[in-house]
């Protein structure tokens, strides 16, 4: 018996698998959403006479600047398979602290920084919460959720105003671009923020760890990654978008107000999952989830544009993108299926049902 | 006799473990261990269930804090306080399951946590080129880009083992890296284990195979209940000695497994199973086969020959696209594993975790549940209940033998007897047996070898599927032989013998063919015990 | 004794205590026109909806899945019952409530069996199949009433909350009998044990036999049908349909209330008194609120401040944080990971019978 086992003959078993020229399966959900995006804008352009206008397109942005940055957040949390509550009552409490401090007189920075630096801390104490404590998510941001909201009702109950004369300024600033078009400098915000979440994701380690977290958290582990760090740290982000979300709705609207943002967590994570973000995590862009909040405010222009449309529609309609992309997700899901899985029904997570291993 | 030179006894060790011991609670899981691994050497560590392997290797690692003993790598005294150090200090460890994340690239895989970076940001060229780099030291073709979970398991292992070894790794643990890999992927495992080996990393080698054992190995520890029982060269152990060491059991109990070749089943009996043209597209050609009461029929070929989804196919597990199923001579509809539960079939997956184990349940609802599930909604009165888990608990001899303990924490042996008590439970016809001793201890594996033979005798028929030869030779009275998704050949009486079913195997035919038996030899070597 | 911390009784006991303390009036209880009147009346009567939601959720939590969209549906089953009243020939007639009643329930097993497919034959994520009709029912709602607040005046609808049986309202009578009639089926029938099983592990409860597909598929069923009744108390309450507020955020409460009550989102093992427990501590809390004086609104951060501490009594993380019980294994820096549960790990079982697996066999020595 020899100790080196002879060579395999043949083609070797382990060759490389799909290596074809075709767009890779975890495009195509951003894809997807451009299309989308492309259609309905095109949908609208060819019924009203105005809509297919350049400032149109950047009004969209300049009405949806916050989500933007709140989805932002929450692509970060839901890559690494949680998902945040707290992200609608975070940006009312922000708005709050925002016009209630600049009423009692601190000068604008230094409002901005504070409320900035709460909701990291914010973020930061729930992530500890979810990652130390092993608490699920869904009920740790739910008291956030809760907490956030309540605070902002200690501090007032009705709407308060902003004066400060930097909060004006900016609110009614408009950067002309070319002729007739404008943006404002929410969208500037907004837009940094896409660009330094899609760097963080993709070109630092913290970003490769997010994705490998919600790969398999416990692969992550074994592997010396940072896993707490990027569980932590995704809910700080979120945190931290959230406070600049406010601060963009309170520039938005001048003005602080308890019933702000009610639901806009739905929101965020509807143009997450529209943007093509996988909700068990491991998959998806913060470009995407641009592209989902611009199909989010497409819908709702084409609606008020219609004129005749409730309001309401936008829900529903809302409702049926958020089906059309799960099922579209599933689908993509269940197609490269593992060699060796089986598949059962919905199977799963793995590690839960397993039993200890064989031990030794 | 081997490629590498072997280091001598006097060489120092390039990793020595001293007097360990490990206690939880009042449970001593190592106890005064001594290790010893060389640079350049494949060294087997051997044991049953519960013997410390993992334990030993967890001490390693620092994932347990060690009680006692010491620890010397290349000379100096270390204790990791987890895997992340240990792996600094080049002991990388590979475990059974692909601890890798599936929806990143296999670049990604290869160098997460320690990308080279430029100006702070991960260097993505840098990325590819490191990873092309390990992969050709693998001998490994494949694209650096593609998603890990594009390839097979055994890619996927083989990709873990890259990761492992391309930092400066001395010492590399595998941990039963080859209980899902079938014989072609395990020949190509060992060639890269070859190779590291002839770059002088140490490699410590857990496996259940004790063909592998000796197709690799230079060295073998044997670790019993905590205890060192020895360390020997491979080439000088006698297999019997070292099931022996391994069992601390008299070898002819053993052999009292080997089954007593049953009266061949007469023609005229009429089959419990009769499947005829069943197929599916993608899983498996369509296949006849037909099992007489009181028959166990094997069905061999390797991992990805058809064997799983063959047997998948019978139970209703997966639907069939083609083909007629009947049970005692009633056709089957075959939707659903309900249609054949209700005629009398039971099936047993490969996939005990995942497919089986109902783990937060007791021991008693496992039982019951096959039971229980084909009533409906009418609870099985609790009486019957405790007379049901306690018969079973004792004719199998689950241990503990306490139907209220949660079935995730009985061992892989007594937890896959607790899913056999699940179908007996049923008074089934027919029991299609899917790997039921896979990664578990040769005590179990023994019992239900003889469970099966038992029940043949009073009647059962059986379907039995096991990934060694060995075993399925010695159980079965005729094996249906399957390679690459199509049946080959149907064995029975005489001809029954591993080196029968293994040129089918290799070949697909009964003729010799020195190539492919070249590569098939050292894994299905014959055992004696 | 540190036991009893984790029971789901505790929150429950020491909000009443505080209320002793507080509250003089609050155990106080009076009948009056042949009803009974008095805060804990008012906590039973006024957590009715919260706790069927919950027991529906209690059912779809233990499959592994959740229900976002009973808010939604509540919403949707007051609008439907208001706007068919108000259309009907005689908005007073009882045929006219029995018919709304009617197609408001059909309505709400319709939209619990979309739900069950989504699930069970599309296989979504639980959360995500049923956040679609989270987020589109609320508008199907205002679809309904056309953005309106519909009020009726329909003596029949009226008694749903506002008529009582001996005296109890029938609120709670009708919440008590679907708990009644739930617990029973759960342990007198195998219902509990399957379920469980399903949200343990539901590919081996297939291969076994169960019936996964159309239990995950009754459970949201009956999810949405708890949800239906408990729009039709909201709704009654108040004798309108208010599509926009109309069980708002009150999906959030009724997953409180299951978490508090001991029930792990994780799915599998589950309580049903624990959530009934679970729902009366959080009405409990809100009438506590309100009955010392202060601002309702605050009250979420009350809700806040219960949540994190019932969670973190019983996280077994937290505790092992807090209790003295820390062992060695933790300090280690690479902590082992978290699954299969922390504690020391069990010694295997196969040790005890290494030396003497009975092998039907005699021994010899060598």
């Amino acid at each position: 018996m020899t100790t080196a086992p002879p060579p395999v003959v043949g083609p070797s078993p382990v060759a490389a698998g799909g290596r074809a020229g075709r767009v890779p399966a975890r495009f195509v959900p951003v894809l997807v959403t451009f299309g989308l995006f492309v259609a309905l804008f095109a949908v609208g352009g060819l019924r009203y006479e105005a809509f297919a206008s350049g400032q149109v397109l950047l009004n969209l942005l300049i009405d949806n600047a916050f989500l933007v940055v709140l989805a932002v957040g929450m692509t970060f949390v839901i890559l690494t398979g949680g998902i945040d509550l707290s992200v609608g009552s975070v940006v009312a409490l922000s708005t709050m602290v925002t016009a209630a401090m600049l009423r009692a007189g601190w000068s604008a920075p230094v409002v901005i920084v504070a409320v900035l630096a709460g909701g990291a801390l914010f973020g930061l104490a729930m992530g500890a919460v979810i990652h130390y404590l092993e608490i699920q998510p869904f009920i740790v941001t739910l008291a956030g959720l809760f907490l956030a909201r309540g605070l902002c009702y200690l501090i007032d109950l009705s709407s308060i105003p902003i004066t400060d004369p930097l909060f004006r300024d900016l609110s009614q600033t408009a950067i002309p671009l070319g002729e007739d078009m404008f943006l404002t400098p929410s969208v500037l915000v907004a837009l940094a923020a896409v660009a330094v979440g899609a760097y963080v994701l993709h070109l630092t380690r913290f970003g490769r760890t997010v994705y490998a977290v919600g790969g398999n958290q416990q692969s992550a582990l074994l592997m010396g990654l940072g896993v707490g760090r990027a569980r932590v740290g995704v809910y700080v982000i979120s945190g931290f978008c959230s406070a600049l979300g406010g601060l963009l709705f309170s520039v938005y609207l001048l003005s602080g107000y308890s019933l702000n943002a009610v639901g806009m967590e739905l929101d965020a994570i509807a143009a997450v999952v529209i943007g093509g973000t996988l909700l068990t995590g491991g998959s998806g862009y913060v470009l995407g989830s641009l592209l989902g909040v611009l199909v989010l405010g497409t819908v709702q222009t084409i609606i008020s544009f219609e004129g005749t449309l409730s309001t309401w529609w936008v829900k529903i309609v809302i409702g049926l993108l958020l089906l059309a992309f799960v099922v579209l997700q599933r689908i993509l899901a269940v197609g490269p299926r593992r060699r060796r899985a089986p598949a059962p029904a919905p199977s799963a997570p793995a590690g839960r049902t397993d039993p200890p291993q064989g031990d030794g | 006799m081997t490629a590498v030179p072997q280091p001598g006894p006097d060489a120092a060790p390039l990793l020595e473990m001293t007097g360990i011991s490990v206690a939880f609670g009042p449970v001593r899981a190592l106890d005064g261990v001594d290790f010893r691994l060389h640079a350049g050497e494949v060294h087997a560590l051997m044991g049953e269930n519960g013997a410390g392997k993992s334990t030993l290797i967890k001490a390693l690692t620092g994932v347990y804090p060690v009680d006692a003993g010491r620890v010397v790598l290349d000379g100096a005294e270390v204790a990791f306080a987890g895997p992340a150090q240990a792996q600094a200090a080049g002991i990388s460890t590979v475990y059974q399951e692909v601890n890798l994340c599936p929806n990143l690239s296999v670049a990604e895989n290869l160098l997460l946590g320690r990308e080279p970076r430029r100006w702070g940001r991960i260097d993505g060229r840098g990325v590819r080129r490191r990873a092309r780099e390990v992969l050709a030291r693998l001998h490994l073709d494949v694209d650096p880009a593609s998603p890990l979970d594009s390839h097979s398991i055994a890619v996927q292992q083989l990709v873990s083992i890259g990761r492992a070894v391309q930092v400066d790794c001395k010492v590399l643990i595998l941990d039963e890296p080859t209980s899902s890999l079938d014989a072609d992927e395990v020949a190509e495992l060992f060639r890269v284990i070859s190779r590291l080996r002839a770059d002088g990393v140490a490699i410590l080698f857990v496996t259940h195979f004790l063909d592998q054992v000796y197709a690799i190995s230079d060295r073998t520890t044997v670790l019993r209940n905590g205890r060192l029982v020895g360390e020997y060269r491979t080439a000088e152990l006698p297999r019997l000695q070292l099931v022996s060491a391994m069992v601390g059991r008299e070898l002819e109990t053993l052999e009292q497994l080997e089954r007593v070749p049953a009266e061949p089943a007469s023609q005229a009996v009429a089959p419990v199973l009769a499947a005829s043209g069943v197929s599916r597209r993608g899983a498996i050609e369509p296949v006849d086969l037909v099992v007489r009461p009181g028959e166990v029929v094997g069905l061999a070929g390797l991992l990805g020959s058809g064997r799983t989804e063959l047997a998948r196919l019978l139970f209703g597990a997966d639907r069939a696209d083609t083909g007629e199923i009947t049970v005692d001579g009633t056709v089957l509809p075959m939707r659903t594993p309900r249609d054949a539960i209700s005629a009398g079939v039971a099936f047993t997956s490969e996939n005990r975790g995942a497919e089986g184990v109902v783990g937060d349940l007791t021991v008693r609802d496992n039982i019951v549940l096959a039971m229980q599930a084909a009533r409906g909604l009418r609870r099985i009165p609790r009486r019957a209940q405790d007379e049901a888990a306690a018969r079973w608990i004792e004719v199998l001899d689950i241990r503990p033998p306490d139907p209220d303990a949660l079935l995730r924490n009985l061992s892989g042996g007594n937890q896959q007897k607790v899913l056999l008590a699940r179908w007996l439970a049923t008074g089934p016809r027919l029991l299609i047996l899917d790997e039921p001793t896979r990664g578990i201890d040769v005590g179990a594996k023994a019992q239900i070898q003889a469970l099966v033979a038992d029940l043949a005798r009073e009647g059962m028929g059986v379907v039995y599927i096991s990934a060694e030869l060995e075993e399925v030779v010695r159980l079965a009275d005729r094996v249906l032989v399957l390679r690459d998704r199509r049946p080959v050949a149907e064995l029975a009486g005489e001809d029954v013998e591993v080196d029968r079913v293994m040129e089918l195997i290799a070949t697909g035919h009964g003729e010799p063919d020195a190539e492919r038996r070249g590569g098939a030899d050292w894994e299905y070597g014959r055992s004696d015990a | 004794m540190r036991e009893l911390w984790r029971k789901p009784f505790w929150p429950l006991v020491v909000l009443l205590l505080l209320n002793l303390v507080l509250a003089p009036g609050f155990f106080a209880v009076r009948l009056q026109d042949g009803r009974l009147y008095g805060s804990l009346v008012d906590i039973l009567h006024n957590g009715a909806p919260v706790a069927l939601m919950a027991l529906g959720m209690t059912l779809v939590i233990a499959t592994r899945g959740i229900d976002l969209s009973v808010g939604a549906i509540v919403a949707i089953c007051g609008a439907v019952t208001c706007a068919w009243i108000a259309a009907s020939p005689d908005p007073t007639s009882p045929g006219a409530a029995i018919g709304g009643i009617g197609v408001a329930l059909g309505l709400a097993v319709a939209l619990g069996a979309w739900n069950g497919f989504l699930v069970s034959v599309l296989g979504i994520q639980p959360i995500i199949a049923t956040l679609v009709l989270m987020t589109a029912g609320r508008g199907l709602a205002q679809l309904v009433t056309d953005g309106q607040i519909i009020t009726v005046n329909n003596p029949l609808f009226s008694a749903i909350a506002g008529g009582e049986l001996l005296a109890v309202p029938l609120t709670v009578i009708v919440a008590a009998a679907v708990y009644a009639l739930v617990a029973l089926a759960t342990r007198r029938t195998a219902l509990g044990t399957l379920v469980e099983a399903v949200g343990i592990n539901p590919a081996a409860s297939r291969l076994a036999g169960v019936r996964a597909r159309t239990l995950i598929w009754t459970v949201y069923v009956f999810s949405a049908l708890c949800a239906g009744v408990a729009g039709l108390m909201i709704s009654s309450n108040v004798n309108a349909a208010d599509a926009n507020n109309a069980g708002l955020w009150l999906e959030l409460d009724a997953i409180l209330a299951v978490v508090i009550g001991g029930t792990s989102l994780a799915g599998g093992r589950f309580s049903i008194t624990g959530t009934l427990f679970g729902a009366l501590t959080i009405q409990t809390l809100t009438t506590t609120i309100l009955s010392l004086g202060i601002p309702p609104e605050v009250s979420l951060v009350f809700k806040a401040v219960v949540v994190i501490v019932v969670c973190l009594l019983q996280s077994p993380k937290a505790r092992a944080l807090l209790g003295r019980r820390r062992r060695r294994r933790g300090a280690a820096g690479g902590a082992p990971p978290a699954d299969p549960p922390p504690g020391p790990p069990t010694p295997d079982p196969d040790r005890a019978d290494g030396a003497a697996t009975p092998i039907p066999a005699q021994r010899s020595t060598p």
